[in-house]
């Protein structure tokens, strides 16, 4: 029988601690086929981030690091800066990376930090149980905005890619969601894309990725897809937001 | 190689240079800004890499990143810079990864001065990030012993799989002395098997990490570190003894002040026959508490002097457990100490003696 699926060789043979329906398990899968398909497991180094995928290094059958919160960027600069010819990736989520970590990821890719941030936008912070991320929308409602997110009182949710884009530094920047087939065969063209600039020394890559969070959103994983559909991707269009040719450029 | 005429802070950049360090990561901050500026100029010249981070904290993940691809790497600050590198280094601790960190101390609490005082001791020996967890800590009171105490520090880092910190002060890195580069005394050190530097199945896969949800584990971790601070207490305890061999009065002083305390004793045995001795602890940590608690066989009281509100002398009460009694005497804020004050106490002392 023809085999239509098969499951990538990156990805250690655990069961996932995430929750039923979260994308994690798909972004994960999507940047271990990459790797494999560029043919670089054996140069790939991976920084798993605090948050949800802080056991991310239990799940890439490659180097990794576990970093403090917000600071896999600078971790991943010392990783790539003392091998050059390694593929060295972040894998932060919305609190770390555009929170706690906005400095080192605004900094990493204002250097051109010749590495890659994959990037999970969920809107919430899921770990700690669902409390109100620097992605979470207007009005959305968590366990420390519990009357909805009020711009008046903590302001507005975060593009990240925007925001970067906006830097000489960053080479490739695309935002990407998970919630259907295309898309998700979207989202792995756009991780391939970011690694192969890296691969070229054009510079910083990110990838962000939207996401669900069923359990801390209170949707089943059908719901959550509908959600993300229908809520984030208006207000974190997607699309590529820079791609430049060369580091100089 | 011959003598040649450096500031501290320079001097402390070129010793880590000639002890292999190619990576160096930091963050502007006075009175240690010699270091990054010699090291921006020095390591593109021998194919090493500086990078000027964009905070302290980013610099010390960014050696927690080279330090755990194998690479010898160091960070430099003063004090509030230090503090912001606190976390770091308990990571750093905790996944085991070798690296010298440099602290050009300036007065606090909160911004402070940029006068030298000795207000870290507490921080450098006791902890300073979460966690328990140690770092060997040299305490160098010259140029020439800065560099000494850098080259073993990589050393000693590497062979422990500890970080090691110097502990300076803007007197030590802003003087100028002569300097020479002496390699220190040759140590086996075990190869990196455990840096992540790409997973290509001829060795383990390689995980830098410090996070162990399961008690057991934790403990596991946590047993193995204490081990090896034991091994270290065994090993790499430093001190220098000056006029101690008649001494009836020990003065217990560090860095800076350990070279006013060598000058009061001078003064006191000359003009005054009071038979001062020093115990110069040269690692903070681990601390020379045998030498200190067997000198109360010979010596009936202690003087600590520090430019702090007394730090160190907590250490020096320890080891001596209520054996002799035990003076302190301090400056805050950045003022230097003076022999006389030192003499006063030594005379004070003296009187009650008799």
């Amino acid at each position: 029988m023809a085999v239509v699926f098969k499951k990538s060789g990156l990805i250690a043979r655990l069961p996932f601690h995430y929750c039923p329906g979260c994308t994690h398990g798909i972004a994960h899968r999507l940047v271990a086929e990459c790797i494999e398909e560029l043919d670089m497991k054996e140069k790939a180094v991976g920084v798993a981030p605090v948050g949800c995928a802080v056991f991310a290094y239990n799940y890439f059958d490659i180097d990794m690091y576990e970093a403090a919160h917000g600071r896999a960027p600078a971790v991943a600069t010392g990783a790539k800066r003392v091998h050059p010819g390694n593929l060295v990736f972040t894998y932060q989520g919305d609190g770390d990376l555009a929170s706690i970590g906005a400095a080192e990821i605004v900094h990493a890719a204002a250097r051109g930090e010749n590495i890659t941030a994959i990037f999970i936008n969920n809107a919430i912070y899921g770990m700690t149980g669902g409390q109100m991320a620097p992605t979470t929308l207007v009005g959305q409602k968590t366990t420390t905005s519990p009357l909805g997110r009020d711009p008046k009182h903590c302001g507005y949710p975060v593009r990240v890619s925007e925001m970067l884009s906006t830097l000489d530094g960053a080479a490739y920047i695309e935002r990407v969601s998970l919630h259907d087939v295309p898309h998700i065969n979207k989202a792995k063209k756009a991780i391939k894309k970011a690694f192969e600039t890296q691969m070229s020394g054009k510079g910083f890559s990110l990838v962000e990725i939207l996401s669900t969070c069923p359990t801390n959103w209170g949707l089943s994983p059908v719901e959550a897809i509908g959600w993300l559909k229908d809520n984030m991707i208006p207000y974190y269009p997607l699309g590529v937001y820079k791609e430049a040719k060369s580091h100089d450029e | 190689m011959a003598k040649v005429l450096m500031k501290g802070n320079e001097a402390v950049a070129e010793a880590a240079i000639q002890a292999g360090c190619r990576f160096f990561f930091g963050y502007p901050i006075t009175p240690q800004n010699q270091i990054p500026e010699y090291m921006s100029r020095r390591l593109p010249e021998v194919g090493g890499t500086f990078l000027q981070a964009e905070s302290e904290i980013s610099a010390i993940n960014m050696v927690y990143g080279a330090a755990g691809a194998g690479a010898r790497v160091m960070t430099s600050s003063s004090s509030p810079g230090i503090s912001l590198k606190q976390e770091g280094i308990s990571y750093i601790a905790c996944a085991e990864l070798p690296c010298v960190i440099v602290n050009m101390v300036r007065s606090g609490p909160g911004l402070g001065g940029i006068l030298p005082t000795q207000g870290d001791y507490f921080q450098s020996v006791k902890g300073g990030g979460h966690g328990d967890y140690r770092l060997v800590v040299y305490a160098p009171n010259s140029v020439q012993e800065a560099a000494d105490c850098v080259m073993q520090a990589f050393d000693v880092s590497d062979q422990y799989r500890v970080p090691a910190l110097i502990l300076g002060d803007g007197m030590i890195g802003q003087m100028m002395e002569p300097v020479e580069f002496r390699t220190p005394k040759k140590r086996d050190l075990p190869e990196k098997t455990w840096a992540a530097t790409g997973y290509d199945g001829t060795k383990q896969r390689a995980v830098i990490n410090s996070l162990y949800i399961e008690a057991e584990a934790m403990n596991a971790v946590c047993t193995r570190l204490q081990q090896v601070y034991r091994q270290i207490e065994q090993n790499e305890i430093q001190y220098e003894e000056y006029m101690m061999d008649d001494a009836e009065i020990c003065i217990v002083a560090y860095g800076t002040t350990s070279r006013i305390a060598k000058n009061a004793i001078g003064q006191a045995r000359a003009s005054l026959g009071i038979r001062a001795g020093l115990i110069r602890p040269i690692t903070l940590w681990p601390f020379p508490s045998k030498a200190i608690s067997d000198a109360a066989g010979q010596c009936s009281a202690f003087v600590a002097v520090e430019m702090s509100a007394g730090q160190m002398v907590e250490d020096v009460r320890l080891a001596l457990d209520g054996k002799r009694p035990v003076s302190f005497v301090g400056t805050l804020g950045g003022i230097i100490p003076t022999p006389a004050m030192i003499i006063d106490e030594l005379k004070a002392i003296k009187e009650a003696m008799s």
